[in-house]
This record gives structure tokens, sequence and C-alpha cells, in this order.
């Protein structure tokens, strides 16, 4: 590893070869490998047409539902007594979270590729919510994976996606969560090489996907930064997000990473505590590796094996993070903090009661540490907070916790 | 020695006019003593070259056979260093049979690629594949292995256009791999009308000897594919035998060498009979 270098326009980056300092890159099957050329070909061709980007406008406004709201949340502010807290109304968009952005942007991707078959794979089902969702728009057939485990904690999506049309594959290998979910959606694009589009739901992966997936969703962070300066006449002190594969988080801190005045706090989910060695903080509890496609944090033995992630919320249950928040933490630019089940749980009751908002436990991880932020910050200060989805899904999980039965 | 164990190796089966049976087990698959048993074996049943995997939890691109058999390696306790334990224990007894590691990028991203080399070299391994490190992200790992004379193989695929295999021929030494199928190890069957020309491909692009793997499981299958190439993989065939011995309780070493010694015997013949 060479020491990091703090860039003068963070904007600059990944470089020609998908790099984040030394994160990212394409560690894929030579099978795969044209595809990803084609795939980045694809991508800039896109980028550089106009009408592909007022088509995405289009539907992002009148199919997702955007702009999302900057929701001033007035009763947690007073709860804290810091910093004002600013919420990014992602729960509200088509969907019910973030991952429409994404989805929405690549689907029109794929069919400008000719693609005729969609696989994704997804941890909580948000993700795969979205994908069927848009397949189902666009008429196109789409094959889920999901690990097992995850099927079983999140039947409601599971059954969304049914309903959407989609096929959901159980994945039973290995610790049958996301990151097996991953491995089988890789599986199935190497055999599937001609006529299938691999829509990733994090930004993570080899690239361009990390560059892709954020791109598509830096609207967050773009809205959001007009938004607070239209409202507050001026940019906010903090943004905070979660942080699992780590999309909500790159696309709401982007537009502010040269705003070098913006603090960005991603928090990692510290499942039964960072002490327990029972967590999903690759960050904060893992070294840096190479797993589904990029160089990045990830949690592993002394061997180099993958060990398993855990987490309460499965869209957080995955052992890797994308580069280029390993990239911002090695630079200092971002801090990456973490918040145990316990600790997301309470955020869900607290937001609920307070601001008859019920946030999904993903997004609970981050208003768990609301109250050192917006203390560090102070009264005055403004902190904005990605919510980045709804918690409908996860009513039978914080019954459970509550020891109640719905 | 190293990577000239493996010249050597294709020099005389060139010299012979039949192709290399190229078998592969996955270290401490079930358990590191049967391995070892195993991998003594090889020669002996007629394997010309051999790969060695070493286990990774997240295999992406293998079949339902090799992810089990990794697993079964893992627990068991198998490691990458128990790896090179056992090449160095195989090296013993045998200095002529070329030994190709294969398996992911991240044990050898977390032990660091020099140090990797070195152990390797040291273990008496003469070459690697590394299914996730394509061209684009090979040269600190090429470089690494070619301070310790050995070759890296960086896999040609049915998706590599003549650009792409010239890319790859740059930093691959040894002998060229085609991989036969798109997809995973052990699922798809490999069809010897398409493999031939692209063999042709390989060949004309790499200046090297041709295997092909991903797809072998016959010895039908292997004899065909032994007439158009310079060698034949035979993988998930070979680690399924490991898996059905454990089923019925009957001996591993003996069901895996005795599949060798089918697959060996019509790759041997195959071109006499053509």
């Amino acid at each position: 590893m060479n020491a990091p270098v703090t860039p003068n326009d963070y904007a600059a980056y990944p470089d020609a070869s998908g790099r984040f300092g030394d994160y990212g890159g394409r560690y894929v099957p030579e099978t795969l490998m044209p595809l990803v050329h084609e795939l980045e070909a694809a991508y800039r061709a896109a980028q550089a047409d106009p009408a592909f980007q007022a088509e995405l406008d289009g539907y992002l406004t009148h199919y997702v539902g955007r702009p999302s709201p900057l929701y001033f949340a007035e009763r947690l502010t007073a709860h804290y007594g810091g910093a004002k807290i600013y919420l990014k109304r992602e729960e509200l968009n088509h969907t019910g979270s973030h991952k429409i952005n994404n989805c929405m942007g690549q689907i029109l991707l794929a069919r400008r590729m000719g693609k005729t078959r969609i696989i994704a794979e997804t941890g909580a089902g948000q993700h795969g919510v979205a994908s069927a969702t848009v397949c189902a728009r666009f008429g196109l057939p789409c094959v889920v994976y999901m690990g097992a485990v995850d099927v079983e904690r999140q039947k409601p999506n599971v059954f969304r996606m049914n309903l959407l049309g989609a096929q959901v594959e159980a994945v039973t290998s290995g610790s049958a969560t996301l990151k097996d979910a991953m491995n089988e959606a890789l599986r199935d694009w190497v055999t599937n090489v001609h006529d299938t589009y691999y829509m990733i739901g994090t930004a993570a992966g080899m690239h361009p996907y990390p560059e892709m997936v954020r791109d598509f969703q830096s609207v967050m962070g773009k809205e959001a930064r007009q938004q607070i300066l239209e409202v507050e006449g001026r940019l906010p002190d903090a943004v905070m997000a979660c942080v699992g594969g780590g999309s909500n988080a790159i696309g709401i801190f982007h537009p502010f990473l040269n705003d070098e005045s913006v603090r960005l706090y991603g928090v990692e989910a510290a499942g039964d505590g960072m002490d327990s060695g029972r967590h999903a903080a690759a960050i904060n509890g893992g070294r840096p590796g190479v797993l589904h496609g990029n160089m990045t944090y990830l949690l592993q033995d002394a061997d180099g094996q993958i060990t398993e992630a855990h987490s309460i919320s499965a869209g957080l249950d995955y052992p890797g993070i994308g580069p280029e928040h390993s990239w911002l933490n090695d630079v200092g630019r971002a801090t990456y903090l973490t918040a145990t089940d316990t600790d997301a749980l309470e955020a869900v009751k607290l937001c609920a009661e307070l601001e008859g908002i019920l946030p999904a436990i993903e997004t609970a991880h981050a208003l768990a540490r609301l109250p050192e932020v917006v203390k560090d910050v102070g009264k005055g200060g403004i902190v904005i907070l990605n919510m980045s989805g709804r918690g409908d899904k996860d009513v039978s999980t914080v019954a459970a916790y509550l020891g109640r039965t719905i | 020695m190293t990577r000239a164990r493996i010249d050597a190796r294709f020099a005389a089966l060139k010299a012979e006019g039949r192709a290399a049976f190229v078998s592969y087990i996955m270290a401490g698959d079930p358990d590191y003593e049967t391995g070892l048993e195993i991998l003594k074996g090889l020669p002996g049943a007629g394997a010309d070259l051999i790969e060695v995997g070493f286990p990774f939890s997240d295999p992406m691109a293998e079949g339902p056979p090799i992810q089990r058999a990794a697993l079964r390696a893992l627990d068991k306790g198998m490691t990458l260093t128990r790896t090179l334990q056992m090449v160095a224990e195989f090296r013993e007894s045998d200095q002529t049979t070329p030994i190709i590691l294969m398996g992911y990028a991240n044990p050898l991203v977390n032990r660091g690629f020099d140090a990797f080399a070195r152990d390797a070299a040291a273990a008496g391994a003469d070459g690697l594949i590394v299914v996730d490190i394509p061209p684009e992200e090979a040269d600190p790992l090429a470089d690494a292995l070619d301070r310790e004379q050995m070759s890296l193989l960086l896999l040609s695929t049915p998706t590599s256009d003549d650009a792409r295999l010239k890319i790859i021929q740059k930093r691959t030494s040894g002998f060229a791999y085609y991989v036969s199928v798109a997809g995973v190890t052990g699922v798809k069957e490999a069809d010897a009308a398409t493999v031939a020309p692209n063999v042709e491909r390989v060949r004309a692009a790499s200046g090297l000897p041709v295997a092909v793997g991903f797809g072998i499981k016959t010895p039908e299958r292997a004899a065909a594919v032994a007439r158009v190439a310079d060698g034949v993989v035979v993988g998930s065939a070979l680690v399924d035998e490991v898996a059905d011995a454990l089923a019925t309780n009957d001996s591993v070493t003996a069901r895996v060498l005795s599949k060798v010694e089918s697959l060996a015997k019509a790759v041997r013949s195959a071109r006499d009979s053509a």
C-alpha cells in the first residue's frame, strides 16, 4: 500500500484504471473483462449524451418522485439540543428507498446496450425491489439473487419482488447472505455474458460500478446541497449516512467532497458490538483486500478468507464496503463511526415517536450516532442525515426486539 | 527450476506426440493427509502436470463441485500456508512434475505478492493461476513471480478477442490456459468442435502450448480435446470423486486416482486412434 495522498479535487476520482488511491480496480475473471470494458464505454457514451440525462431526469421526476424533500426534523433537534437536524427524505421515493435512483439509471443504460435480461443481488431486498420495479416498468425479465437467510428475514420484500414479476433465487452457499448473493449473481453473469446486464445495487464491485452507482446516487447530494443553500443560505457542517456497501452514503457525500468545511460521517453496523467480533464494520474492523471485483476494506481472517458479517440489518450485512469509502477514510476526508443492533433499534423507536417517520433499520444506524455528531457540531450548526429508506419492511424484526408478536 | 519444469514437461510431451493430462485437486480436500496422499499418487496415475487449488471462501467463478471442495478444505483448517507446505512435502519425492497453484486474489493480497512468490517458489511451485486477476490487474503479481522464475498463467476465454489474447500473452509464461466455456467450472460441457479453432487462436497469439479446461468431465471428452490441444485440464470431475467417496465411505484416494487413470489413459491414447 502506498501512503494516501490527499487530493486537490475529489471529483477527479477514480482514475482511468478505476482506482481511488489504492482501492477499486477490476478484479474479475477474464470472461467478464470484455463486458466490463463494454459497460464502461457504454456508460461514457451515455454520460456524454444529453438525451440520456434528460430521459433519466424525466423518470426521476415523474416515476421516482424526485426531488425528495429536505425536511427540518424539529423534534429530533429539540430532543438532542444541538445542531439543527435535516433529513433527506429518500424513504419517500417510489419503492421506499434511495435504491431506485441507481436502478433507474442502470436500466436505461442496459436498454441502450441492448441487454435483454437483468440480474441483481439484494440484501434487505430494497435493491431487489427497486430492480424488479424498473424491470417491470421496462418489460425486462429480472432474476434477483438473495441469501436464504435474508429471504427468511425480509419476507415482505420477497413477496413484493414476486408480485413485480421478478424471480427470486434463494442462495444457500456460504453464509447465505448478501456476499453469497453477489457471488451467485457473478456466477450467473459469467455464464450468461451475451444477453445479461448485472445491476449492482451498491457503489462497490469492479470498475466502473463504484463510479457509476455513485454518479446515479449523487442526485441526492446535489439536491441536498441546493436545498440547504436555499433554506439556510449556507452549507451544512456535517452530512451523515449509514454505510454497508455505501451507496446512499457516497451519493449524499460526493457533491460535498470538495467543500472542505463539511464534515462527512458514515456509520457502519457494529452488530453485537465491535468487541464481540460479530459485526459488519469493514473499515472499523477489517483490512484491505480483494473481493467481488475491487480492492477495499474487508472482514477477513489471518489467511485472507472472508469472514461472515453480522448485523440485524440485512442491508448492511456485508463484509466489504465500496472502494471510495476506503479511500475517503484513509485520506481522512470522511469519518466512519459504528452503531450496534441495539443502538439502531432504539433509534428506530425514537425517530418513529418524535418525527412520525419509521426509518429502515439500515438508516437507523446513522440516526443512532446523531447525539454525538449534533453535540460535536453544536447549537447553531447544521447536520444533514440521509433518511435512506423506510422501515415498513422491518416491522417484524422490531417487534421481535420488543418481545411482541404481530 | 520452477518455470523450467513446465517448459521441460511440455517439450518432453511434444517429443512423445501427445497432449498433457493436467489434474486439478483442491489442497486439503477432504483433509490434509488424504490430500497429500492423492497429490503424491497423481503422477503415478498419469497426471503430467498438477494444479493445486488453494481454498477461498468466496470463489466467484466456481460451480458447486469446487465451491464445496473449498468449504471441505477450509472446514479442516486448510490455509495458503498449509497448501505450500503440502507442495513442499510433494517435492521431497517428485522433482519433475510441474505444480501450478490455482485460486483467488485475496489470500495472495493478504500475504503480500512478494512474500507469496518467495514462499511458493521455495516450496517448489512452478506456476500460478488467479481466477480474479485479469491482465489489467496482473502487473504487480507478475513482477513478483518473475523475480522467482515462476510462471503466471493468465486465462483466455471464449470472450477474449484477438486483441485481448495479445494482452494476456504479455504476462503469461509456461503454457496458455484456455477456458473452454463462458461460465463457472464444472457445469457446462466443452464442445471439442468449437474448442479447436479457439485453441489455434490462443496458440497463434501466445506461441505457447495450450491447455484447455473448465467443462471436461469424461474420458471421451478429454480424448476429443487432447486431439486438438496440448493439454487437457480436469478439475470438477475429480473433486466430485472426493465428494462421492465421502458420501459412500469409499477410499477417497483410490477413487480419485482411479478416475485420473481413466482420464489420463484417454488423453495418452487420443492421438493413436485419430
